[in-house]
């Protein structure tokens, strides 16, 4: 029982206590941002490693959760009854009527988990219902993507169109800037998770999850089980969904910008990518890629800043052909051949 | 129990069941034959629902089967197995098991980790002698283990109708031996339905059969009041029944 949850006990502390000790502001900085995205890679490893939903419009999610946040965080920085800045320069003279309940902290923060979860409750009736899935349901997704950043530019007066909405100055009455706050974000960030890994992998080990695993291996026999594999999925993909509305929601404060550009197809698309590079079969895989990518775009853009993409793209076709299991999968096998090893 | 009448499936122009009527009591073991195209695996598919019959009506315990989901039809009783095995090879012979005993749980209460095991899986693990090999995940069976953990998993979900589609396909003689007497054993007390085309197995375990030939029922009976049916003898390539029936094509 002790030994299982060691390792996650021994990460927790480095990430709890090493971490904001050891790194300077900027740094913990860009692990609060790897760690955002490390939430919505773990809401793809549960619905595409577990559950077989390739799902490449997770942007759209993380997006309705960042919008939620930024509109709660424009509109305390306007005060009441004022506009925000964008609003402003966009000629907009009065508020428009969906922004007014997201003056209240508590419904925003709501809104940034409800409503992709209610969005992908409604997707994924529609569509496994229809039994759409494989490359259509991807491609399905990745339109949705698409058609959020349309919708999102065409929106000026009301989203911020290209630009998306920056300028934050506090949040619950505290200072942005301060490296105090950014450190407490940090922390909120790795503890919400460190909890929602905890949770998804309590849920793969239930009977759920060998539900999840039969439904990807073989739909249709889970049928003749008895279940219904389009209720199993939609569950799943709106789980992931509020996971990755959650993952926006936290990010805007701590970058300090939510922008169509950041959760298009392309970001949607890394973060497949992340999952797959770090094991899209086991949970941490997914987290780790979701790190371990962030901080490799990170370093590599420094030194070439178009290289990236490629360099991101080779190491997609690598890892597929040569270690399909990703990162986790080497480790594990490594792992094996150790006590192997030692037992003979 | 079971009650089809004039029932019809077409395939885009082809009728695969041409008004079959079938009645099967409670508690009976029955047997379904018939040569390759005779619309056996059909027949099941339209009981399932994986077929939508284009006319007829299949009645189960008093209910009407037509235009129900799968998943809705095995929640009143009836289970299936499929001609080639489907077990999921990353779960163990157990979580199998398991996983079939469970469906009538409520989803939420699916979150929660298995503890022990539920009396249901512990019968077909003992029924279908399996239980050394509980732990082992299905993907490292052989094809006679894989066939029983399917029939172990229809068994876990406590149907009130079983049916088999080809159980002993592929299995060496031993291993047909094992399923024929796992099958007289399951219809002691529950309704099965089986197709099958070995005449020898037949021979050994049939007591009933309906013959299927172009999507109608041709002949019901005691396996010898057919084999020695002319009809039955045509069919089969106007051989004689006994050997023509034993062979499959």
């Amino acid at each position: 029982m002790i030994k299982r949850h060691l390792p996650f006990a021994a990460v927790a502390v480095v990430a709890l206590v090493a971490a904001p000790l050891l790194l300077e502001p900027f740094r913990l900085g860009l692990l609060a941002k790897y760690l955002c995205y490390a939430i919505v890679a773990l809401g793809i490893g549960l619905a595409w490693g577990k559950g077989g939903m390739l799902t490449l419009g997770q942007g759209v999610f993380f997006g309705l959760g960042g919008y939620s946040m930024a509109m709660y965080l424009k509109l305390t920085e306007a005060g009441g009854g004022g506009l925000p800045d964008f609003m402003v320069w966009s000629g907009v003279e009065r508020l428009p009527a969906l922004w007014t309940p997201f003056a209240n902290p508590v419904f925003a923060l709501g809104m940034a988990v409800l409503g992709p979860v209610l969005l992908a409750l409604l997707l994924g009736t529609l569509v496994f219902r229809q039994r759409v899935r494989g490359a259509y349901f991807a491609i399905l997704t990745q339109a949705l993507a698409a058609a959020m950043v349309i919708l999102l530019v065409g929106q000026q007066g009301l989203t911020g169109g290209t630009n998306g909405m920056t300028n934050f100055f506090e949040l619950f009455g505290q200072d942005l800037a301060d490296d105090s706050t950014q450190r407490g974000l940090y922390l909120v960030v790795a503890s919400v998770l460190g909890l929602l890994y905890l949770a998804t992998r309590q849920l793969v080990n239930s009977r759920y999850g060998r539900l999840l695993v039969a439904v990807r291996d073989g739909e249709d026999r889970v049928r003749f089980l008895g279940y219904d594999p389009a209720l199993v999925k939609t569950v799943t993909f709106a789980a992931s969904a509020g996971m990755a509305g959650l993952a926006g929601a936290l990010f805007v404060p701590v970058v300090g910008i939510i922008s169509p550009a950041l959760l298009g197809v392309v970001p949607s698309l890394e973060l497949v990518v992340a999952v797959a590079v770090g094991g899209r079969h086991a949970l941490a895989g997914a987290v780790l890629g979701a790190v371990v990518m962030g901080y490799a775009k990170t370093a590599f853009s420094e030194q070439f800043a178009d290289g990236w993409l490629y360099l991101q793209g080779a190491l997609f076709i690598l890892v597929m052909t040569l270690a399909p299991k990703g990162i986790a999968g080497i480790a594990h096998g490594m792992v094996g051949r150790l006590r192997r090893a030692r037992t003979t | 129990m079971l009650e089809l009448r004039d029932v019809q499936v077409v395939f885009d122009g082809f009728r695969a069941l041409d008004g079959v009527d079938l009645t099967v009591p409670e508690g009976e073991l029955r047997f379904l034959i018939g040569p390759n195209g005779a619309g056996k695996t059909t027949l099941i598919d339209v009981i399932t629902g994986l077929t939508r019959p284009a006319a007829g009506t299949v009645r189960f315990g008093g209910n009407d089967l037509v235009g129900r989901k799968e998943h809705q039809i095995v929640r009143m009783g009836v289970g299936r197995t499929f001609q080639t095995s489907v077990v999921f090879e990353e779960l163990t012979v157990i979580e199998n098991l398991d996983l079939a005993a469970s469906f009538r749980m409520p989803l939420w209460s699916l979150a929660r980790r298995r503890r022990g095991v539920s009396e249901a899986v512990e019968e077909a693990l003992a029924r279908t002698g399996l239980e050394e090999l509980a732990e082992r995940s299905a993907g490292v069976l052989s094809h006679g283990q894989r066939q029983w953990l399917e029939i172990g998993m229809l068994l876990a979900q406590r149907p009130r109708l079983l049916l088999l589609d080809e159980p002993v396909a592929g299995m060496s003689s031993d291993e047909r031996e094992r399923t024929g007497e796992l099958l007289t054993q399951i219809a002691d007390d529950h309704t099965v339905i089986v197709v099958e085309h070995d005449m020898e197995f037949l021979r050994r375990h049939a007591s009933k059969v309906s013959v299927l030939h172009e999507g109608k029922v041709l002949v019901e009976g005691s396996v010898d009041q057919v084999s020695a049916d002319p009809r039955v003898q045509e069919v089969y390539l106007g051989r004689r029944a006994s050997d023509a029936v034993g062979n499959r094509p």
